[in-house]
């Protein structure tokens, strides 16, 4: 393959190469299947509530991939927010909106092969722009990390603050676009009312942290 | 490492989470494919901020801090739209995309022969 002779060419040049893959690379190559196939399962499964614990794989996959990639801060958050409060939050919404334990033989719609065929070329296009574009080009994760939470914090209040601070203010309008949404009408409240706010408003809460 | 790697495994999780827009029925899992999607972005922006404060010695870290906000974002997208499915199954008894269909073009005459039906009664 002209790719792999042109990898060749370059791992000549440089001093690294695709046949002397580091340790590290290894690791994020066999986890990144693992996330890979915890995300085909999530968007197949018919089983609505294991496509919500295969979120949870497919999420925590990620994080050791930032970690990998020295993002420490960013994989904190991401388990923080995304597997302890956002799937906990779709489980809520499963459960609320009564979807069916066991097997739902109409989990997929009937565009199903479109979607499949839209998916695959969207792949293909992407993967191969990417890869045409960026063979050549190595992380160096040598040396002290670039995501530590010193460093991360720094950053984020020295140059940062003012989408920061908007963001809080994102956050609060979400919440209380979540309660008045799910809140129901005065004449017809019942208990069940205060019940789709609750989780609303833990994400906000997770979400500002 | 090469940088190959997280930028091909980001285009797969967003093409997987395409997919998953595109042919699930159920609006929360249309949701958690949503959720696939953001993530494979701030996977992209991880990576070539790690590459750049590396090469490029880009100091602002960017790409991590649009990564915080990219997560907060999706904490809130994920509190409304769960919000907007549930008043829409209060409202109709059901979470199926498929279904609500009041807006789609084929069912234009049926909407005006009852408005119509509405505004002569």
């Amino acid at each position: 393959m002209s790719l792999a002779s042109a990898a060749l060419t370059v791992a000549a040049a440089a001093p690294h190469g695709f046949l002397s893959p580091t340790g590290v690379e290894i690791t994020f190559l066999l986890v990144s299947v693992v996330t890979l196939a915890a995300a085909l399962v999530t968007v197949t499964t018919r089983q609505l509530v294991h496509a919500a614990l295969w979120l949870v794989a497919t999420l925590g996959g990620l994080a050791v991939e930032y970690l990998l990639l020295t993002a420490e801060f960013i994989a904190w958050m991401q388990v923080l927010i995304y597997v302890g409060s956002v799937v906990v939050l779709l489980l809520f919404g499963l459960m609320l909106t009564k979807a069916p334990i066991g097997r739902s033989p109409d989990a997929d719609s009937g565009n199903r092969w479109a979607a499949l065929t839209v998916a695959v070329a969207a792949a293909a296009a992407l993967v191969w722009v990417v890869v045409d574009a960026f063979r050549t080009t190595w992380i160096d994760l040598a040396g002290a990390p670039s995501g530590t939470t010193k460093i991360t914090g720094a950053s984020l209040f020295q140059y940062w603050v003012l989408p920061f601070e908007a963001l809080s203010v994102l956050l609060l309008a979400a919440l209380v676009g979540a309660i008045v949404l799910s809140r129901k009408a005065k004449g017809e409240a019942t208990t069940t009312a205060s019940t789709p706010a609750v989780p609303g408003t833990r994400s906000e809460k997770e979400g500002v942290r | 490492m090469h940088l190959v790697y997280p930028a091909v495994l980001s285009a797969l999780l967003f093409c997987t989470g395409l997919y998953g827009v595109l042919a699930r029925r159920n609006a929360v899992l249309v949701l958690m494919s949503v959720e696939l999607m953001l993530n494979a972005v701030n996977l992209n922006l991880v990576a070539f901020d790690v590459w750049l404060s590396r090469t490029a010695r880009e100091t602002l870290h960017s790409g991590q801090a649009l990564t915080l906000f990219t997560i907060a974002i999706a904490a809130a997208e994920i509190g409304i739209g769960l919000a907007i499915v549930l008043a829409v199954y209060r409202n109709r008894g059901t979470s199926d995309i498929d279904r609500l269909r009041d807006t789609a073009e084929g069912h234009e005459t049926d909407a005006l022969a009852a408005e119509k039906a509405e505004a002569t009664a």
